[in-house]
């Protein structure tokens, strides 16, 4: 929210503007490390977690507090418990350790965050953003800091230290842009990980994570949408795919021994224009069931988004195992995981570490498609297929009956969400079927897309309302490229494979390039394909006209 | 020779004097990144320096608003979401009296120029408003994106979940209000 600067007084000559509104810059006469208190801004943070989140997580310090208030209301003894934490967890996490020792600050990482790009705020570097904990590091766990203080970079923990570090643990999205650019592989998003932990430690958490942890630990997803509600809402879809298709697909729930359990975020359940994804990967069931897919959806394991990726590493594993136990449970031989940006993450970047042992005596095995006998070798370890993956494999042994022209009216370019693109380096898979399903499609600019792709500014866990301006800042490099794509190219539409990106995404277009709307991969899969027994088709998932296909009058 | 000419003769060293005032209302460590030309990479930086160009262009030109708006709305559409007071947003715009004045203000005076210059300056008091006028639009369609987005995320699930119910399109319940009201008056 702009604010009136305090000073503030009418210029009296003409080149008062310029000092008198602010205009210059104060003289620094200090590093960054002396810097004033931290000031915090409304539209720059979340909403603090309300208590009865964390009290159904059994986390600590649950209370009702703001951080626009200046007491934050800690624990008395909130620095031990800090300082405790991080000895513990540099014991625990050799990355950590690592990571708080090798930096040697050659600004490589400085100008690669988005939200840095978008602000110009220095404590948006991530070399400064991780200095924020690693001063702390220094002066209380290493021989140097506590003798030489500031000389070795380091600095006491502070009340006002402390806010400053959560202000801007929560200005990281943990995309790991930066991390492609360290040469030494430092992972920023590791350190967020770690410093969120420790800052969760005294109840300092937000809402928009909190909340979304506590649901999906009571009823399975992030909406706290109940068993029966779940399949309402598919069932929904079933009529609503029936109007546009004519065909009436038949999803089934919770059935044991089936040979696949498909998971996906709810968001591609209840929230626009996720739901038309959802309805795309009905319709590719349905098609596929005759060729042999023999696949349940889970009420339970109703979310394949894992917020306790934002919270810490036990909540991450507990949010996981839902999905591994109902695999185990229902007798299923592998999982296919749906559009997500950060499950794909947690998957594929900890399940080694995590709840393997979960499959230990159940029926999985290493995924094969019963359609193509394509083993996924990838997936051996996890027994989790990436639905582009499948969906590829299905095209390129031309498994669909496709009709690219059904999109003939998109233009489309990809946006590699950040999890599947770096933490899993799925780049090839999702650009294979959009090119197949679509006769327009155009990249990004290089420096913007595949391992360098920016963030939409809301990943994990920021894409709440309340932080508009945040988003809005960190989303600004990947809105400037797909202006670039639309005035170049005439893009009209961007594809993702990730539900936060679907629900960011939107709000960003609208604010940057309103000509740019949002789909997922399977929306534009089903639009393009020719189903059995479909009736003549003149208007898309949405409800759109589709081109030279309207009724004629 | 007129003011005009001599402004476009002088285009060049203006627009960069231009660009570096406003860059400097950026924190220190960062003005050297806003100023490295990579479209994609420094977003900030390339839409300032196109705007005010395209800016300073258009002024020169006696362009219409559309054209005016249309040069300020990529640099303050990002203002607008920084770190910036109102004031300090839109302040760039009475930078360029600045510039123009440390660059050519002997030259004007002894050329004769003042005339023309107090126009010219006026110019740049309608661009200020114009200005204030974007910056308003941009902060109103963050709130009108919040507010959507509210709407969005639950308006679709209570009318999915069956808990309210829209009107379908088409009917109208007019022709019963009139004989409802032809009722009460009849009575």
């Amino acid at each position: 929210m702009p604010r009136i600067p305090k000073d503030w007084k009418l210029p009296q000559e003409p080149g008062d503007f310029l000092s008198d509104v602010g205009h210059t810059p104060e003289p620094r006469v200090t590093g960054w490390m002396n810097t004033p208190p931290v000031e915090i801004k409304r539209g720059m943070h979340c909403y603090a977690a309300k208590p009865d989140r964390l009290k159904k997580m059994g986390m600590p310090n649950p209370r009702e507090w703001s951080a626009m208030d200046d007491d934050w209301k800690l624990p008395e003894n909130w620095k031990e418990t800090f300082l405790d934490g991080m000895k513990d967890r540099l014991g625990r996490f050799r990355t950590f350790q690592l990571f708080m020792d090798i930096c040697v600050r050659c600004g490589a990482c400085a100008d690669k965050c988005h939200f840095y790009i978008g602000s110009g705020d220095p404590k948006n570097m991530p070399v400064l953003r991780a200095e924020l904990l690693r001063s702390i590091y220094r002066q209380h766990f290493t021989t140097a800091g506590k003798i030489l203080g500031p000389v070795a970079g380091a600095r006491e923990l502070t009340y006002e230290r402390l806010k400053e570090l959560w202000y801007y643990l929560y200005q990281c999205s943990e995309c790991r842009r930066c991390s492609v650019f360290c040469p030494y592989g430092i992972d920023m998003a590791e350190i967020t990980i770690m410093g969120r932990e420790l800052t969760n430690l005294l109840g300092l958490n937000i809402d928009w994570i909190a909340a979304p942890v506590a649901f999906c630990y009571q009823t399975g997803n992030h909406m706290g949408i109940q068993p029966h509600a779940f399949v309402e809402m598919l069932e929904f879809f079933v009529d609503e795919i029936e109007e546009v298709t004519g065909v009436r697909v038949q999803p089934d729930f919770n059935r044991k021994g089936a040979e696949v359990l498909f998971v996906t975020p709810s968001g591609d359940v209840f929230g626009d224009p996720g739901t038309y994804t959802c309805m795309g990967y009905m319709i590719l069931f349905h098609e596929l069931k005759k060729l042999g897919l023999d696949i349940t959806w889970s009420t339970y394991a109703s979310e394949g988004g894992n917020f306790g990726l934002f919270t810490s590493n036990e909540v991450m594993k507990r949010l996981n195992s839902k999905m591994y136990a109902e695999a185990k449970r229902l007798g299923v031989k592998w999982i296919l995981g749906g559009e997500c940006g950060h499950m794909w993450r947690v998957v594929n970047q900890y399940m080694g570490t995590m709840n393997l042992e979960l499959a230990e005596g159940s029926k999985m095995e290493e995924p094969v498609s019963p359609i193509t006998g394509t083993k996924f070798e990838n997936a051996k370890s996890t027994k989790m297929v990436h639905i582009t993956e499948f969906t590829a494999d299905l095209i390129r042994n031309n498994k669909l009956k496709l009709d690219p022209s059904r999109n003939d009216h998109l233009t489309v370019t990809f946006h590699d969400s950040c999890n599947p693109a770096r933490g899993m380096g799925l780049f090839e898979e999702p650009r294979y079927v959009i090119k197949n399903v679509c006769n327009n499609f155009y990249e990004m600019p290089e420096n913007t897309i595949r391992e360098q792709t920016f963030c939409c500014g809301g990943g994990s866990g920021l894409n709440a309302g309340e932080d508009m301006e945040l988003r809005m800042r960190g989303g600004l490099p990947r809105a400037n490229a797909v202006k670039y794509a639309h005035e170049q190219h005439g893009v009209n539409m961007m594809a993702c494979i990730c539900a936060i990106d679907r629900a960011v995404l939107p709000d960003l277009m609208t604010y940057y390039v309103p000509e740019v709307d949002i789909t997922g991969i399977h929306e534009l899969v089903t639009n393009a394909m020719v189903l059995d027994g479909e009736k003549k088709k003149t208007v898309n998932l949405r409800g759109e006209p589709l081109p030279g296909k309207e009724d004629k009058k | 020779m007129s003011l005009k000419n001599l402004l476009t003769d002088n285009k060049s060293s203006i627009v960069k004097a231009w660009c570096d005032l406003t860059l400097k209302s950026y924190p220190e460590e960062s003005q050297g990144f806003f100023k490295k030309k990579d479209q994609f990479g420094n977003p900030v930086g390339h839409s300032l320096c196109e705007g005010i160009e395209s800016t300073y262009d258009a002024l020169l030109e006696d362009a219409d608003t559309d054209v005016l708006s249309k040069a300020l709305d990529g640099i303050i559409r990002i203002r607008a979401i920084q770190e910036f007071s109102p004031s300090q947003a839109i302040s760039f715009l009475f930078g360029l009296k600045q510039v123009i004045r440390d660059g050519l203000g002997s030259k004007i005076n002894k050329d004769g120029f003042s005339e023309e210059w107090a126009v010219f300056e006026t110019k740049i008091d309608g661009l200020a408003l114009l200005g204030f006028d974007i910056y308003s639009k941009c902060r109103q369609q963050i709130y009108d994106i919040r507010v959507e987005s509210v709407k969005r995320r639950t308006s679709r699930l209570l009318t999915k979940a069956g808990l309210v119910y829209e009107i379908p399109e088409g009917q109208s319940d007019q022709s019963d209000l009139q004989e409802n009201i032809a009722n009460i008056n009849n009575s």
